[in-house]
């Protein structure tokens, strides 16, 4: 818009302060770190500068900018954000300077190469969710499977190997067929209306062929879902989480998870909103299966980090289920949702790994009786763990509640079953938290815990602050959303309403209703 | 094209020049016996001058010799190319020809002729001329795999090389012949107008002649079922010679089945998709899928560069602009990419020699973080991972293929790549996460830097601001069609 192109700037400044870290003396550990999270909260604050700013009442992308790029194939340097990709650009940039916080100390060996890694990986991130050019899209969403394979890879547990190689080989093959599926695309829109562009918001009005959209729906769907993760695709996730370092743990849950929800939300139902609809069915009974099978596993371990890495399993289900209630309160929720999930669950990984850099273990069993031991801790914790159970007043609640009324007013057996899935959260992260946190204080751990350190807090206030803030007010992220997801549900039931058959979701006055009701509690 | 029979000079001074250098690179040799570390720059200064006249003369249209020869955008970008890559290869050989003890005015000058056969063939369009610039870079090459010619393995390759290629000109003389036969000519202009007029359907001599040529020329290229010389080859012949192999000789054969086959023989061409169909098929996924057992790093890329020759199979499967430009595109890129690994390869020794098993790379990036990542790129790129050159090669190719209606191919492209993905970045793991192993010394000197520097820069290059690359190729394919 006017002079600053805000969001380029957003996306390469991380770049750019990997470039500098690049060029510092590996022996100078301070001066990199330094840098690292300058490079982080400049991001920050332009990010906060960019929320300031965004117009709330304007459905369509803003702060868009446009530069040539490849010009013979028609696809440009198109960026902008709009009320779905905002707050998920800012959360990257907030749980990116909680990382490079987070590894302050724990990482010790090649800190150089770690900086790097992260901030590489926070423009790939951002890239992904401001692109407005399919190709565009696909170049970041692919280049930033190499930093989070590295940061697996070398900084990451004892069989980070296998986890690495399997991260990528299942995302990479969820993303090759996109690609094809995207070729596709492009050519028939070439059909349709003789020009070539991979500019997403042209693509959107192009009319797929029965057929072939159910096609390439799967073909995104599938890549997407492998990301989110969908059950039965999540079992790389398990894996991954558990041997990356906490850094990578937490832009794992936090942001990567995201990026196959937001596919199915910026790709998935405006590109082919008649087999998404037609697909309802399947991705919600997946979603359902993925929030009761991941509760359930989750209860089942004794590794904490694992626990929480399947209790992923189950929240994104809830998201999923959210988005493809189709209507105001579902996708607003499911959105909400998964700003909540990337705060809420990157705590809990960054609890955790707060708990190992003192045990050095992640067993629930070497643990106990830590309530007495390191008090402020247990505070920072208690919160976290009951946003991610859903307490009203804490974020959870805000987001889970919307998906909900979304879901009942689809379906209420649909309904029932996700609110088993709620409360089966809560049992695990309370047998969780009871585990840790309480009985008796193992003779062996006397030294061992210590309470959180000024750093420490400093990590954990922030995401305390955001926590409540989205619990008691959750209407001033929810408004920053309702343009853009009208405009949304708007298209896939304009397309839909031409069919014949019947067009589900009801009459959107009555939505908007029921909506203020469910912000009002 | 054809009523122009004047001399038409200019249209050879380009690969005269290499062929003056390599004269004057032996006669220096001769003169000067105690100096040999300036031949690779003498050779340089051959390729460089080389590489001016062709700039000088670029989006001229000359024919030489009665017609025989043309120089256009099309041959004028391959001549860039092979000479790029040439001036690569010599800047790595100035310290590795050192170390392995080859530094003599043959291997230089060999290097220089070969290079004015691919540039004759990227030019060539007449049958018989092509065969000769065909048999001066195939001559060379079997002289140059034979270097080391006190190592079993090196010999051994010579000779297979030399064997089965000989096999291959048989094959494709013969075709030769046969078109000569059926069309009477063996200008490619005339093959055109001979086969398209009257509107009859390519008789059996055509069409055999042209399953002729393309064994001669798809056994160049490494394609399957072809192939079978590839990874022995690749794994005798000096390091250095085996980055020219995988870069430059494929790369003028491309050109070669180019302009052979996009501009003369048209009316075969839903039979020949056909036939590329499957060996494109076959080429990716066997090249892919047996280059992960290997162990030897060489090897390992004589398998993925016959995966490699699959990709560009696709793109001539598909037959149109896109797809020649896509080539095009990809030759470039592949240049780049496997020049530069092939230059970290030589780099690497243990006691005293080359260091070419794949464990040899464990734990290296500890001591060598710039190697490593330089490596990293390489094998990113060639995994096709973006913002790389790899990516948009692949990009362009599968893209070429989906817009020509070959879907299918498309897909099983990218789920070859998916595979290749593994052994490439079984490299990158070895290097990163591993512990070292075992001493590895790394040898290295000014001009490999700068060499593995250029071919950083063009993989970046091409990977994040692809645009300039494809309208050059774009206007190089556009000149012959």
């Amino acid at each position: 818009m006017s002079g600053l192109p805000l969001v380029p700037l957003i996306t390469f400044v991380p770049l750019f302060g990997a470039l500098i870290v690049a060029f510092t003396d590996s022996s100078r550990l301070k001066q990199i770190k330094l840098v690292a999270l300058a490079a982080a909260l400049v991001d920050f604050v332009l990010c906060a500068y960019l929320l300031v700013r965004f117009d709330i009442s304007i459905p369509a992308m803003q702060f868009v900018e446009k530069r040539n790029w490849i010009e013979s194939i028609g696809s440009n340097y198109h960026v902008g954000v709009d009320g779905i990709s905002l707050f998920l650009v800012i959360l990257t940039s907030f749980l990116t300077v909680l990382s490079i916080g987070a590894s302050w100390h724990s990482i010790t060996q090649r800190v150089k190469g770690f900086m790097i890694s992260i901030l590489v990986l926070e423009t790939g991130m951002i890239g992904v969710f401001v692109s407005l050019d399919l190709l565009l899209f696909y170049v970041f969403w692919e280049a930033m499977l190499i930093p989070m394979y590295l940061i697996i890879g070398i900084w990451g547990g004892p069989r980070r190997i296998y986890a690495a190689v399997k991260f990528i080989l299942y995302t990479l093959a969820g993303s090759l067929l996109m690609l094809v599926a995207i070729l596709v695309l492009y050519f028939l829109h070439h059909g349709a209306t003789g020009e070539y562009t991979f500019d997403l918001l042209k693509l959107y009005g192009t009319t797929v062929p029965g057929h072939v959209e159910l096609w390439l729906f799967l073909a995104f769907a599938v890549s997407f879902a492998i990301k989110v993760p969908v059950f039965p695709f999540h079992t790389w996730l398990p894996d991954a989480h558990v041997e990356a370092p906490t850094a990578g743990s937490v832009l794992l849950a936090g942001i990567l998870l995201k990026m196959g929800t937001y596919g199915f939300l910026r790709f998935c139902l405006p590109l082919f909103p008649r087999a998404s609809l037609d697909a309802v069915p399947v991705i919600s009974v997946l979603a359902i299966v993925g929030i009761i099978y991941g509760a359930l596993v989750a209860f089942a371990q004794k590794d904490v980090k694992k626990l929480v890495a399947y209790s992923s399993v189950s929240h994104l289900g809830f998201v999923m289920l959210g988005l493809f209630a189709l209507n105001t309160q579902g996708i607003e929720g499911g959105i909400l949702q998964m700003v909540n999930h990337g705060i809420s669950t990157g705590a809990l990984f960054l609890i955790v790994g707060m708990l190992y850099d003192r045990r050095h273990s992640r067993m629930m069993e070497d643990f106990g009786g830590l309530w007495k031991k390191m008090p402020v801790f247990a505070g920072f914790f208690l919160v976290v763990m009951l946003s991610s159970i859903a307490l009203p007043g804490l974020n959870g609640f805000a987001g889970e509640f919307l998906i909900l009324v979304g879901v009942f007013l689809k379906s209420v057996s649909f309904a029932a079953f996700a609110a088993l899935g709620m409360i089966l959260s809560a049992v695990y992260l309370l047998w969780m938290f009871q585990q840790v946190m309480f009985g008796e204080t193992k003779e062996k751990n006397e030294r061992t815990f210590i309470d959180v350190g000024t750093r420490e807090k400093w990590i954990l206030i922030p995401v305390v602050v955001m926590i409540f803030w989205i619990g008691i007010w959750p209407n001033f992220f929810l408004s920053r959303m309702h343009a853009s997801v009208d405009a949304l549900l708007e298209r896939v039931a304009s397309v839909n309403a031409v069919r014949i058959e019947r067009v589900q979701g009801g009459p959107t006055a009555s939505e908007h209703e029921l909506l203020t009701e469910g912000e009002k509690r | 094209m054809l009523g122009s029979p004047g001399l038409g000079l200019a249209a050879a001074i380009p690969f005269s020049m290499v062929v003056g250098s390599a004269i004057i690179v032996l006669l220096v040799d001769l003169l000067l016996p105690g100096r040999r570390w300036i031949l690779p720059y003498v050779s340089l200064l051959g390729v460089t001058a080389s590489a001016v006249s062709i700039a000088l003369l670029w989006g001229r249209r000359v024919e030489g010799f009665g017609g025989v020869i043309s120089l256009d955008k099309f041959s004028s970008f391959f001549g860039l190319l092979f000479l790029l890559g040439t001036g690569l290869i010599l800047l790595i050989s100035v310290s590795y020809a050192k170390k392995e003890n080859i530094q003599r005015g043959e291997y230089y000058s060999l290097i220089l002729f070969a290079t004015s056969g691919a540039m004759l063939m990227a030019s060539a369009v007449d049958l018989l001329v092509l065969f000769l610039g065909l048999e001066i870079l195939s001559l060379c090459l079997y002289a140059l795999s034979g270097f080391f010619r006190e190592r079993g393995s090196s010999v051994e390759a010579a000779v297979k090389y030399f064997v089965l290629g000989a096999f291959a000109s048989g094959f494709f003389l013969y075709g030769i012949a046969l078109f000569y036969g059926a069309t009477g000519s063996t200008f490619y202009a005339n093959l055109q107008f001979m086969l398209s007029s009257g509107s009859r359907l390519p008789g059996p001599i055509t069409l055999a002649a042209c399953g002729l040529l393309l064994v001669g020329l798809l056994f160049k290229l490494g394609s399957v079922p072809f192939h079978m010389w590839v990874p022995d080859v690749y794994e005798g012949a000096p390091t250095s010679i085996t980055g020219y192999m995988s870069a430059i000789s494929k790369a003028a054969v491309l050109a070669a089945f180019i302009r052979i086959f996009s501009t003369s023989v048209p009316v075969i061409q839903i039979d020949l998709s056909r036939v590329l169909w499957v060996l494109a098929v076959v080429t990716m996924t066997l090249g892919n899928v047996v280059a992960i057992a290997q162990t030897n790093v060489k090897r390992m890329l004589a398998y993925s560069s016959i995966a490699h020759a699959g990709y560009v199979l696709v793109a001539l499967t598909a037959a149109n602009k896109a797809g020649y430009s896509s080539v095009l595109f990809y030759v470039l890129a592949y240049a780049f990419m496997t020049i530069g690994a092939f230059g970290v390869v030589t780099l690497l020794r243990r006691a005293e020699v080359e260091a070419l098993e794949i464990s040899s790379y464990s734990g290296i990036a500890e001591r060598h973080p710039l190697l490593s990542a330089t490596m990293a790129i390489f094998m990113i790129s060639l995994a096709g991972i973006p913002p790389t050159a790899g990516f948009f090669g692949k990009f362009y190719v599968f893209s070429a293929a989906v817009g020509a209606g070959y879907t299918d191919l498309a897909v099983i492209g990218v789920l070859n790549s998916l595979v290749s993905v593994y052994f490439y970045m079984r490299i990158v793991f070895l290097m990163y996460m591993k512990e070292e192993s075992e001493r590895i010394e790394v040898s290295l000197s000014r001009a490999t830097i700068v060499a593995l520097a250029i071919c950083v820069l063009g993989t970046i290059a091409m990977g994040v601001f692809p645009s300039g690359f494809a309208n050059l190729v774009a206007s190089s394919v556009a000149a012959i069609f």
